[in-house]
């Protein structure tokens, strides 16, 4: 018999809020159809306040009447969060919204007018963005701000749900601030400071390569270093951010640090995809899938990111500290003495098929690095259209055409429309766990150097599953959690919920010595040690 | 041929003890179930009316992972057992031989004979079944207009907070004068009684349910209470007055049975090859100062883990530890580590130290032995504590003042939660002056 549920209906707070929300949406989409609203800044001013407001008046109507505790209740029977009609019609309108926004942007009225000027939805946008950065919008901006309300407004609503969990509220809290401050605010500041002869790319401090795929491409590049001490500043803090801050972050507190405190990725899936969550596959087979993408992903990002900076170096070094060959050999030093140590040091930690796939991917990223240096393989030429379905006829060279086709394929495609258009289909952290090639290094970094793990309570466990089909990252915490064992798994963004929604308070994330963090004996307490011997003996 | 090994029942019991058969043997091993295809967590059933979750995430196993251990499942109702053969006998008059049988069969919702306790809309809240059955007689409140649960004990709470997560007016029947304060101290019940009321259900104390009155269709329409008469007008009816051993087809088997069946710490029964476990299992005597019947979770994994290995030819006698157990009511957690006895009938040697925090949702009692100052037992709401740490200070016999100086080492909340052990630690030490 198929238990079909039935959720409680909206109350007249929440269906107040879906008006003035919607009224808010309304406007946007009359702004996109080119219905002339007159004063651009008095609408854009209605429709976010309308669109934020209404979100909030939802989640008053929703938790406010409601003692403190879990608040998952129906969350399999409504339409909009469990796959149903509902759902689809959002997946679908998000999809196309990103497939807008990336490809078609002169749709939204980008550069339509007269001279290049807006029309449309961009020009609404139009106004805030003289406001804070003295020049016109662009689609991205109005994404931007778009993305930036609802981080604000969905993280109200989550904390809202939360307010029994300080853990929760906190981590909201940061990644509202992040967004607002460094995502949006910050860089188009800074971009004000640019004049004729001095500009600053655009640049959100917090966003690292790989995830910030274009970090160091020549024009970024050569816009840090013309812009003098500042300029050199960013560029050399973004690189000690990788290498430096966010591995020893990393270490301390595991890589929720960022993906679910600081990113905006990890923002918006934490706060506006939160009522999907528990979309995510907990399959075996899809478990096998993330491991071979995410770090398919990370592979290529490192290949093509070397392509491209090798392939500047190559014809211009003299204007930057290496050479092309420098380069090279110092990056495949740096791949082969960390693979090297981690095959030495933490050979126990490593299942034999973990070890095969880091040798074949080392193998592969040094075969390019060799490749590189013998050749200028920017010669090779290659059609685009054979690998966009046709959206992109240039021919490209060969390293920037990976760079193109990972722009493309994994940054536009992977993230934008199935990572986000997909939140009330497959779960609201598809990207972060399949495609994000941050997290892909950072998972590693977490898995075999971090205090970080998520420790079980004795033999409290029910095997209930709440952990497990609320986990955003699709990891079978039950598995873990049944069984004594510490969950030390490289995909676990520190989300906390688990935890949270915990009926017997198994689950506690934790930064603690290295020492037995990984337990595979079980450890279940309550019966007799000598039977826990026989158990874990054979 | 290896021996063939034949469990009936597929809970936490049953389904330990195929695993760990397996991890150790070669033997055949199949579990009988008349209840599902495939275990699934009984504790979870709640969270399925409750949209928290749906009927596969309550599943430990994915599916292939049975084949894959050459687990066979079958599904079935076991009318008799035939030990003189060595065989079952089920429903249909298929037979099944066995070399070994473990009897891990569970319990059943308590029925005191009330008439009308077999009407439509009139169910437990245990199996499967009973989960179909409400989702039938209680979708939404248009349906079903009001529901009273009878029995005030872990069960019965589940459900009136399952009914109430479709806005379904709830009445609670408690017998006694405040929620499970059989088990729990007064303080502690009285604060549950109050989180009972602030989530709007209508808990009525010191009642008794007379008969539950059917309409013309055969469902159930009102309850009678039993002290005042008054009639309450319902659509469903919970009866959540505990469980007991599911064995009724084992009447006539010549397996002694007692509440349950009766096993020795072996688990073995009367009956050579016929083991017991879980829930149906009863000990000649509690272990350890525990009851001989315990329906508790964990115990039927350990019970599981222990007949595995004298399954598997290294005997190894059931030898739970410590005593402590989990639960949750509504918004509170609930766990307990230790004795802590209520005091409606509290034993002589405890005494309780009682701390409750001013918001009403979190509270720790801790029992001490009055001659010795050890520490017997804690029982905490809305604040975790470490199993481990409570285990190893029974175990090394701490007494309360060390317990109490060091409780920040037990803490289990999450990060960044507010701490009250300062709290706790003034009001003990202010105690003691006053004492």
């Amino acid at each position: 018999m198929a238990l079909t549920g039935q959720p409680v209906s909206l109350n007249t707070t929440q269906k107040i809020g879906v008006l003035v929300g919607m009224t808010g949406l309304f406007i946007l989409v009359l702004a996109m159809l080119g219905v002339n609203l007159g004063s651009n800044a008095v609408w854009l001013t209605i429709s976010l306040s309308a669109i934020a407001g209404g979100i909030v008046i939802f989640s008053k109507g929703l938790y406010a009447h409601k003692l403190p505790g879990i608040k998952n209740d129906g969350v399999w029977f409504k339409s909009s969060s469990a796959r149903g009609v509902i759902g689809w019609i959002s997946g679908i309108s998000l999809t196309g919204f990103y497939v807008i926004l990336y490809f078609y942007a002169e749709v939204l009225g980008l550069g339509q007018g007269a001279d290049g000027t807006n029309t449309g939805l961009v020009a609404l946008f139009d106004p805030l963005s003289f406001f804070l950065k003295g020049s016109q919008a662009s689609q991205w901006f109005m994404y931007g701000t778009l993305y930036t309300v609802l981080i604000l407004a969905f993280g109200i609503k989550f904390m809202w749900k939360y307010k029994h969990n300080r853990y929760e509220q906190l981590r909201t809290a940061s990644v509202m601030f992040f967004q607002t401050a460094f995502a949006f605010v910050l860089p188009e500041l800074m971009a004000r400071l640019n004049t004729n002869d001095f500009s600053l790319p655009y640049n959100d401090m917090k966003l690292m390569w790989p995830l910030n795929y274009y970090a160091f491409e020549q024009w970024r590049v050569d816009e840090f270093i013309n812009a003098g001490n500042i300029g050199l500043f960013f560029l050399i803090l973004g690189i000690v951010m990788i290498f430096v801050i966010s591995p020893f972050l990393t270490y301390k507190y595991g890589k929720r640090w960022y993906c679910s405190w600081v990113c905006g990725c990890g923002g918006l899936a934490e706060t506006a995809g939160d009522p999907y969550r528990h979309l995510s596959s907990k399959k075996m087979s899809a478990w096998k899938l993330e491991r071979w993408m995410i770090n398919v992903v990370l592979v290529f990002a490192v290949i093509f990111t070397t392509a491209v900076v090798s392939t500047y170096l190559g014809y211009d070094s003299e204007k930057y500290w290496f050479t092309k060959n420098t380069f090279l050999i110092s990056g495949g030093a740096f791949l082969v003495i960390v693979f090297a140590a981690v095959a030495y040091w933490k050979r126990d930690q490593l299942k034999s098929d973990a070890f095969k796939g880091a040798v074949v991917s080392l193998v592969i990223t040094l075969g390019f690095f060799v490749l590189l240096g013998f050749m200028d393989i920017n010669n090779i030429k290659i059609n685009a259209s054979y690998f966009s379905f046709g959206l992109n006829t240039q021919e490209y060279g060969l390293s920037d055409g990976l760079r193109s086709f990972y722009g493309f394929g994994i940054s536009s495609i992977f993230s934008g429309v199935i990572g986000t258009g997909f939140y009330p289909i497959l779960g609201n952290r598809v990207w972060c766990r399949m495609g994000c090639p941050m997290a892909g290094i950072l998972g590693i970094q977490q898995r075999l150097f971090s205090k970080f793990r998520i420790t079980t309570n004795g033999g409290q466990c029910i095997s209930c599953g709440n952990c497990s089909t609320h986990c955003e990252m699709g990891i079978d915490v039950r598995s873990y959690a049944q069984k004594g064992e510490n969950i030390v798994r490289s995909s676990c963004v520190g989300c906390g919920v688990c935890s949270a929604v915990c009926p017997r308070g198994v689950l506690k994330l934790e930064n603690d010595s290295l020492e037995g963090r990984i337990n595979p004996t079980q450890v279940l307490l309550g019966n007799d040690v000598d039977l826990m011997d026989y158990v874990n003996n054979k | 041929m290896e021996e063939h090994i034949v469990i009936i029942g597929n809970g936490i019991s049953g389904v330990t003890t195929a695993r760990h058969i397996r991890k150790a043997s070669d033997k055949k091993i199949t579990i009988i179930s008349a209840e599902t295809d495939h275990f699934f967590s009984r504790t979870a059933l709640m969270y399925i009316y409750m949209g928290h979750m749906k009927f596969d995430h309550t599943k430990p196993y994915e599916d292939y992972f049975w084949e894959k251990n050459r687990i066979n499942l079958k599904r079935a109702f076991v009318e008799q057992v035939d030990h003189k053969n060595k065989q079952l006998i089920l429903s249909g008059g298929d037979t099944i031989s066995y070399d070994k049988l473990v009897l891990a069969v569970g319990s059943k919702p308590n029925k005191f004979g009330w008439p009308g306790q077999d009407l439509d809309g009139v169910m437990g809240m245990y199996h499967k079944q009973d989960l179909e059955k409400l989702e039938k007689y209680a979708p939404n409140n248009k349906i079903c207009k009001r529901a009273v649960v009878v029995g005030g004990g872990l069960i019965g709470i589940e459900m009136a907070e399952m009914l109430r997560s479709r806005d379904i007016p709830v009445t609670f029947l408690v017998r006694e004068d405040s929620f499970w304060n059989g088990v729990l101290p007064s303080h502690e019940s009285a604060m549950i009684s109050r989180h009972i009321k602030n989530h709007h259900i209508d808990l009525r104390l010191d009642v008794n349910l007379k008969e539950i009155l059917a309409d013309e269709n055969g469902q159930a329409r009102a309850v009678v209470i039993a002290e005042t008469g008054e009639e309450i007008p319902c659509n469903v009816v919970g009866l959540t007055a505990g469980v007991s051993p599911n064995i009724d087809f084992l009447k006539d088997s010549g397996i002694e049975l007692g509440r349950g069946i009766k096993v020795n710490q072996m688990l073995e029964t009367n009956i050579k090859d016929i083991y017991a476990i879980g829930d149906c299992a009863e000990q000649h005597t509690g272990i350890n100062g525990r009851r001989p019947i315990e329906a508790v979770w964990y115990t039927g994994r350990m019970m599981g883990e222990s007949l595995a290995q004298t399954i598997c030819g290294r005997p190894t006698i059931y030898n739970p530890g410590h005593w402590f157990n989990s639960a949750k009511f509504l918004d509170i957690e609930y766990q307990t580590y230790g004795w802590v006895f209520s005091d409606k009938r509290p034993p002589e040697h405890q005494e309780l130290f009682h701390w409750k925090h001013e918001d009403d949702t979190k509270c720790i009692t801790i029992a001490t032995h009055k001659d010795s100052g050890k520490f017997l037992g804690i029982n905490t709401f809305g604040i975790r504590m470490r199993h481990e740490i409570f285990d190893r200070w029974l175990t090394e016999e701490r007494d309360t003042n060390y317990v109490v100086a060091h409780l920040v080492e037990a803490n289990f909340d999450p990060e960044f939660f507010k701490h009250f052990e300062k709290d706790i630690q003034r009001a003990y030490n202010s105690q003691e002056v006053t004492a």
